[in-house]
Order: structure tokens, then C-alpha cells, then sequence
């Protein structure tokens, strides 16, 4: 066991080019995922945190049941839709990195949407009434709580992007785990420990322990620099 | 065409999306037979008051619960009543004349940005540019002895003097009436006697105010005009120092003289 972990050092040391490619897979994956789930979990957060309509309270509940989905419930639904007698299967992205790019979406945008709807009606309380005396228009209203709640909603893209590197089961049945194609830290752990080689997996498991530490590091910096411009005294 | 935004009770603005020739007046600002019921109870019964009509500060003082600050909201156009309405010069309060009405609320609300910025930030939204926006907001600051804190972060200040830069916010927009909801119940001595003197300033210089206040001593220092509220009605409206000398009703004479007044 030492000498596995001993071996598993080495390879962090002298920055393993097989190591190396799958940690940059992993990130490049769960990075796009979480950039293509903001782009609309954020928006759809915002208008069920500031527009009234009907549904939306429903919508609310769905939203936050879904922070809780299964990833390998998740990777069967993707499966399904890409697999070549699915809707999706004429685009041949099954067994792509876009396919569990599409997964880990899937699975980070009722997180970021829920964060992002909780800190808008928190600060919409706070604000709203002032911003419309100010006259704002809806588009100004919008972006100025965005700005407000920048800390939150920073910590909402990190809380995601936690999510979706730790996952094994929807990158795993949507990617295959191939080598140099879609494996990735999660995958590349399970299929080393199983086979017995617990050097590599080792040094993924400490690799991806580093990038949990830096996420909640980084989590309390923001959260840090958010308390810094709360009311002191009133 | 006029298509209310908000349902009554929001809390939210309940402008109308109606297009008003002339939109550049909101004077006079009056409530015709305002109501509004919460849970059963009508909270502003009949409401019924112009404001902004005559220079000076008209004082609205009432006991807790009297409808004071929905008065003010209402008048203010954030709040639509359930029956009765709103104008502003005549029309119905809409989103193109909203900056020609100021409000300060009793808790100041900042923005998380430096002091400057949250000045800025209100007339940049009125459509300054952003030089401008900055060099009229440290102007506004030096008017309300708040230069040297500029760029310290808003909501880090003491109450008072965010209550102070809340003011100059609001004055720095240059608006018409400015409604003013308890800006004193929660600051210090030094930081009421600031905020009194800049409202007797400004009413000195022209600007219109209306100012919910429980504070009487308050009222006997700076109004022009009284409006005591009862049970969500106007009780009596005259000047100031007719009040003073003598309410005309039990409650407001009962409310001079320091009683309980339910």
C-alpha cells in the first residue's frame, strides 16, 4: 500500500503524461459542462426568482428535487437520447467528450439554477423596492441583482463545478471511458482500482482531492469577500 | 392604454405602463379614497391627500399603525391600492416620471459598492454618463459632509451615515418631491441634526418633501404643513403651527400631548 502511494507520488512529481491527459480531459469536461449549464441555468434562476407566472412555483420544486439527481440516472437518460435510435443519435456523440459534457450539464444546471433563484429572491427583498424608485428598467434590474449577488453566484459556479468533477456514473456511461478519448479522473479511478493498479488511481484520487480542496477554498474567499459588504452595523 | 404591472399589495412597482403627455411634472402627487385591506382590516381606509402642490415640508405623524408609511408608499407609486387612486399631476403614476419622485426609506438600502458608487450607480440609471454620474455624486457627497468616506464600501457605514448618503442619493437626482419614511428613528443625534438641517436647507431652495415621522419635536422644527393619520385616514390636515397651537381632533390633541393613541 506505501509503495503504491509512494509510486503514486511519483507520478504527481514527475507529472505523468498519462496522468496529465486525463486530468486536462476531466477539467476541460467539467469546465464546459459548468460554462454551458450557466448559460441557461443563470437566466432561468433569475426569472423564476423575479417574474410571476404560472407554474412557476411548481417549476420552483422541480428545480430544487432535480439538485439531488442520480448521475447514473442521468447517464442512462443521455444514453437513451444519443444512442443511435435515439432523438439525438444521428450526431454521433456518443462515446465523446461531448456526450459527457452534455451529461455533467445536465446534472449542474438545477444546482446553479436553485443557487441562482435563492440568492436573487434574497436580494430582490433587499433591493427591489429601492431599484424601482431609481426607475431601472427590467434589463438593468436584472443585471444589477446579478452583480449584487456576484459572490453567491460565483460560489453557485463552484459548487457546480464540484459536482461534476467528483461524478463517475453519467461521464462513465455516456463516454465509455476510453483511453485517451473520454476517460477522465472519476473513471479512470474505478477502472484501476478494479483492476488491481492502485498507483494511478492514487494519484487521481489525491488530484482530485487537491481541486476539492482549492473549490472550497476558494468558496470561502468568496464568501469572505461577500461578508466584507454586509452591514456592519445596522 | 394603462396595464397595471404589479398586483395591489406586492410591495413592488405598481407603475403603469401607460404613455402620459407632459411626463415631465408629477406635481401635484395626490391619493383619491385609497384603500387597502390586509388580512380583513382596512390599513388605509378612504386615504385621501395631495401632496407637493406648495413648496415647503409637510410632516405626516401619526401612532404606529395610523398608515403613515403605506400612505407614503402609495403616494409614491410603489404600492397600487386595492380601491380608490393614484396620480401624478393628473395621470396615473408611470415608469417615465419615476425619477422626478425620491424616496428614503426608514433602513437605507445600499448597494455592495463604495459610497461614490452607489450615489453614481442612481444617476447613471437616470441616464448621466459615467463621468458625470461620478463627478455629480462627489458633489453630492461633499454637500452631505461624506467625502472622506467616498470610496469605503456603502454598507459598511454606520447607520446614520448611510442614512446620510441614502439622502444625498436621493437628492442628488434632483427630484420634485421627496418622500422621506422615518430617516431619523434609527440614527444617531449628530447624524438626525445633519439630516434635519439638510431637509431645511433644501426646503429653503425649494424642494418639495413629505416626511413620515413619529418624532412631534421633529415636525415642530421642520413642517410647513401637518397631516396626522388615524386609523388609516387623514385626521387632520392644516399648517404646522395650527396644529401645534391646537388639534382640531381628540386624537391628534390626545397624540401632541404624548398619549397613547390607539
Amino acid at each position: 500500500m506505501a509503495d503504491e502511494f509512494l509510486q503514486a507520488l511519483g507520478l504527481i512529481g514527475r507529472l505523468d503524461a498519462d496522468l496529465a491527459d486525463i486530468v486536462g480531459r476531466s477539467l476541460a469536461v467539467s469546465l464546459s459542462a459548468v460554462a454551458a449549464a450557466a448559460l441557461l441555468a443563470l437566466p432561468f434562476g433569475a426569472l423564476l426568482a423575479t417574474h410571476v407566472f404560472p407554474g412557476r412555483a411548481v417549476l420552483v420544486v422541480l428545480v430544487n428535487t432535480l439538485m439531488g439527481l442520480p448521475p447514473v440516472v442521468v447517464g442512462l437518460a443521455v444514453y437513451l437520447m444519443l444512442s443511435a435510435s435515439g432523438p439525438m443519435g444521428p450526431l454521433q456523440l456518443l462515446y465523446t467528450p461531448a456526450a459527457m459534457i452534455i451529461a455533467q450539464a445536465i446534472l449542474v444546471f438545477p444546482i446553479l439554477a436553485a443557487l441562482t433563484r435563492e440568492a436573487l429572491v434574497a436580494i430582490e427583498e433587499d433591493l427591489g423596492e429601492q431599484l424601482s424608485v431609481f426607475g431601472v428598467t427590467p434589463f438593468e434590474r436584472a443585471g444589477t441583482l446579478l452583480w449584487e449577488t456576484r459572490a453567491a453566484l460565483a460560489t453557485a459556479l463552484l459548487a457546480g463545478f464540484g459536482r461534476a468533477i467528483a461524478e463517475v456514473g453519467a461521464v462513465l456511461i455516456v463516454g465509455g471511458n476510453i483511453a485517451h478519448v473520454t476517460r477522465t479522473m472519476t473513471t479512470t479511478i474505478a477502472l484501476e482500482t478494479s483492476k488491481g493498479e492502485l498507483a494511478l488511481a492514487l494519484a487521481l484520487g489525491v488530484i482530485l482531492i487537491l481541486v476539492a480542496g482549492l473549490v472550497n477554498a476558494a468558496v470561502a474567499l468568496l464568501k469572505s469577500w461577500n461578508d466584507l459588504a454586509q452591514p456592519a452595523r445596522v | 392604454m394603462a396595464i397595471d404591472l404589479v398586483a395591489p399589495g406586492q410591495g413592488n412597482v405598481a407603475f403603469r405602463a401607460s404613455v402620459v403627455e407632459n411626463a415631465e411634472t408629477v406635481l401635484p402627487v395626490s391619493a383619491a379614497s385609497a384603500t387597502i385591506t390586509r388580512g380583513g382590516r382596512r390599513v388605509l381606509d378612504e386615504f385621501s391627500l395631495t401632496v407637493g402642490d406648495a413648496p415647503g415640508l409637510v410632516a405626516i405623524l401619526g401612532p404606529n399603525g395610523a398608515g403613515k408609511t403605506l400612505a407614503l408608499r402609495v403616494l409614491a407609486g410603489l404600492i397600487m391600492p386595492d380601491k380608490g387612486q393614484v396620480t401624478w399631476a393628473g395621470h396615473p403614476p408611470d415608469r417615465s416620471r419615476v425619477r422626478r419622485i425620491g424616496v428614503v426609506f426608514q433602513r437605507p438600502v445600499m448597494l455592495k459598492r463604495s459610497a461614490l458608487e452607489n450615489v453614481a450607480y442612481a444617476l447613471r440609471v437616470a441616464g448621466a454618463s459615467r463621468s458625470d454620474a461620478v463627478a455629480r455624486a462627489a458633489a453630492a457627497l461633499e454637500d452631505a459632509g461624506l467625502l472622506t468616506l467616498a470610496h469605503s464600501p456603502a454598507r459598511r457605514l454606520s447607520g446614520g451615515e448611510q442614512q446620510r448618503l441614502a439622502l444625498a442619493r436621493a437628492m442628488a437626482l434632483d427630484p420634485e418631491l421627496l418622500f422621506l419614511d422615518e430617516p431619523t428613528a434609527n440614527v444617531d443625534p449628530a447624524s438626525m441634526a445633519a439630516i434635519e438641517d439638510r431637509l431645511a436647507c433644501a426646503t429653503k431652495r425649494g424642494l418639495r418633501i413629505a416626511l413620515v415621522t413619529q418624532n412631534i419635536a421633529q415636525a415642530r422644527r421642520l413642517a410647513d404643513r401637518v397631516i396626522f393619520m388615524h386609523r388609516g385616514r387623514v385626521g387632520e390636515d392644516g399648517d404646522a403651527a395650527s396644529f401645534f397651537a391646537g388639534p382640531a381632533t381628540d386624537a391628534a390633541r390626545r397624540y401632541v400631548a404624548g398619549e397613547i393613541v390607539a
